[in-house]
């Protein structure tokens, strides 16, 4: 799931400055999921924002809707006639549901009320933990299910550096050291000669360089 | 100062609003000011529904329910708690004083503590001047 | 200007050998560094550059060495893989090496968070480990990390690594040092050894995977100047450890900071009776000028001819 926090509502009534009219965007994917972008959340910050503009003197109308995701054209296609009567979007997806919105309303200011954090799970109810990078390159049969390049503080292949101590990361002594748990689990699972080769460079260019990465589906199932 | 203020007082059913209830026959009196809404439990008084109170003009909220360890659903009331920690946030925020919104606890059968509790609030928000929203109301654009 | 890395030679035929740490300046002035170089000239046998430690800023550690160089000294430079990507690293390491430089240390490097600037972006593009190999490759058979061969003269630098003994379970350090050592490290130099027991314990399972044939190991060594040192070493820095003993003695003492030398000088003698130990390292934060005493006391001095 993608994990988002509430941006400051500071920064938000900011970026919507000059909009009297605003379509409230809610979605009920990742974002609702995680506390932060359902229909709840949506209508509370546009009653907090309609206060703030009243007490500057101005009048802020606020449509509030929500979608099923916003990573999906279909469904974003769905809020046409609201966004036409706006003229004005503040979205409550992660940062891939508002660049959706965005596209498909060409002519319409789209502000985000997130910031998107990461790929991750809950561990305990209300508390989330990134687990996943989103590489491209998935060698998690090597670390026994344990993601070094997420959860190793610098992401290094050839772990653990010496900055671990008593199982914990050098960078706060309340994170574990992803390398120890993967040591552990792989001893565990009588597996650690995975461990005795020494992991070649990354591929980046699967990662995080150049232009946006595309999928195809391999999947014939539904045809 | 505000001589007129509109006061709304989120009651659990189960217990501050069958004190207020109380109150009430026992003709023990609290500030006119204050409307009761009566709720199943005030867990279930979401953020946006006191946002909405004081956005069409409520200058005080108050949201009473039961004791620690007494609400009929187990938690609702600490949950309140933590949402109105987490609203007078959102007033501090906005620039409104925090001390228009207040939770307090109450069983059904302390009919003189809600008295007193509610009038308390209704004292500080007659001191207050009005709300700013409310205020600013009447100048349409 | 020597080929050769001395403290390769001297590590070959079989010398012990004594090596330092300065820290660059935090200021575009070479003085300071050669101030603190001056007092170490003569005593040690090559001189570590940190490359921006703790990921403070701080004067290069590439120019740093060419300074040193300069004044006399051999330079060790270190290089993280914190703020450079593989194309930074080889690209100054091409530099490094055209100025003179013989010696290369590889290290992860610490996380951005601790330094002075901890809203950047860390690169960790490649980890210690893959350092050394690219390295390793830069020099023989002479090829860039893609594979392209470089073109007229090879960097053929003396590969050096790290080691923390102290940080988590002893077979999991060994297999790392295996690793480093496969990579193609040439020499290892160690976490600062204030508890010797584990150190040895250490040093016999090195010797049992035949690692100090493979690789020169230099222990570390800290002088500690004060009480407060100490604690602040062993409860604010990752991956050390200060046995309890070691704190007492500093703490009875009429001056902490001669207990301190006395410390450093009796674990070097006993670091030498260690086999497969080739060497140490001597890292006196900020109190370079106390190396030389350390060195004599430790009958180290003269050091070998470069
Ligand atoms: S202590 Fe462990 S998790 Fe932290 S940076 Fe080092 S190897 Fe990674």
């Amino acid at each position: 799931m993608i994990v988002a926090e509430a941006k400051p509502f500071a920064e938000v009534a900011g970026m919507i400055g000059g909009c009297r009219r605003l379509l409230v965007v809610a979605c009920a994917g990742c974002t609702a999921v995680c506390g932060v972008g359902g229909v709840r959340q949506a209508g509370e910050l546009a009653a907090a924002l309609r206060i703030h503009f009243r007490l500057k003197g101005l009048e802020l109308e606020t449509e509030v809707t929500g979608v099923t995701r916003q990573c999906e054209p279909e469904f974003v296609g769905e809020l046409a006639e609201a966004v036409a009567r706006c003229g004005a979007v503040l979205s409550f997806g992660c940062g891939v549901g508002v660049q959706f919105v965005a596209d498909r309303f060409a002519g319409v200011p789209v502000f985000p009320a997130l910031n998107t954090r990461f790929a991750g799970g809950f561990t305990v109810s209300g508390a989330w933990e990134e687990r996943c990078r989103l590489c491209g390159d998935c060698q998690l049969h090597l670390t026994g299910g344990i993601c070094p390049l997420t959860r190793c503080a610098k992401g290094i292949l050839n772990g653990p550096c010496g900055g671990v101590q008593d199982g914990r990361c050098e960078v706060g002594w309340d994170v574990p050291c992803a390398w120890m748990l993967i040591h552990e689990r792989l001893a565990a699972l009588g597996r650690t000669e995975l461990l005795r080769p020494i992991r070649p460079p990354r591929n980046w260019a699967h990662t995080s360089a150049g232009p946006r990465r595309q999928g195809v589906s391999t999947d014939d199932s539904g045809k | 100062m505000n001589p007129e203020p509109r006061i709304i007082g989120f009651c659990c059913y189960t217990c501050a609003y069958a004190a207020a209830d109380l109150a009430g026959s026992m003709r023990v009196t609290y500030d006119p000011a204050i409307t009761i809404v009566a709720i199943p439990c005030t867990g279930a008084v979401e953020p946006g529904v006191v946002l909405a109170a004081f956005e069409e003009g409520a200058d005080g909220v108050f949201i009473a329910g039961c004791l620690d360890g007494e609400c009929h659903y187990k938690s609702g009331n600490l949950r309140a708690k933590e949402r109105v920690r987490a609203l007078c946030a959102v007033l501090e925020k906005l620039g409104l004083e925090t001390a228009r919104l207040e939770m307090f606890q109450v069983s059904a059968a302390m009919a003189t503590r809600f008295r007193d509790k509610a009038t308390a609030f209704a004292a500080r928000i007659r001191a207050l001047p009005p709300s700013p929203v409310r205020r600013r109301e009447g100048r349409g654009e | 200007m020597t080929l050769e890395s001395n403290l390769a030679r001297l590590l070959r035929e079989g010398h012990f050998a004594v090596t330092a740490e300065v820290g660059p300046p935090k200021g575009a002035s070479a003085d300071p560094l050669l101030q603190k170089a001056a007092a170490l000239k003569g005593y040690v046998d090559a001189v570590n550059v940190t490359d921006c430690q703790t990921a403070v800023v701080r004067l290069s550690s590439i120019a740093a060495a060419v300074h040193l160089k300069a004044a006399g000294l051999e330079p060790v430079v270190q290089m993280t893989g914190r703020d450079r990507n593989r194309i930074a690293i080889q690209s100054d390491l091409l530099g490094a090496y055209s100025l003179g430089v013989r010696n290369l240390l590889c290290l992860t490097g610490d996380h951005q968070r601790f330094g002075n600037h901890p809203e950047a972006r860390g690169v960790f593009d490649l980890d210690s480990i893959q350092m050394v190999a690219m390295v390793r490759r830069l020099g023989d058979p002479g090829e860039f990390l893609c594979g392209e061969p470089i073109r007229g003269e090879r960097p053929r630098f003396f590969v050096g690594a790290v080691e923390n003994p102290f940080a988590g379970p002893l077979e999991m350090r060994v297999r790392r040092l295996e690793k480093k050592i496969e990579a193609g490290a040439e020499f290892i130099q160690t976490q600062c050894v204030f508890d010797l027991e584990r150190f040895r314990r250490f040093m016999a399972m090195v010797r049992e995977h035949g690692l100090h044939r493979r690789g020169r190991i230099l222990a570390g060594v800290t002088p500690l100047k004060s009480v407060r040192m100490a604690r602040f070493m062993r409860d604010q820095v990752a991956g050390i450890t200060i046995p309890d003993e070691v704190l007492a003695r500093l703490e009875n003492a009429a001056d902490p900071a001669a207990a301190g030398v006395s410390l450093c000088v009796e674990q070097i003698s006993e670091l030498r009776k260690i086999e497969g130990v080739a060497g140490v390292h001597i890292m006196a934060i900020a109190w370079e000028q106390i190396v030389p005493e350390i060195v004599r006391r430790a009958g180290l001095y003269p050091r070998p001819a470069q």
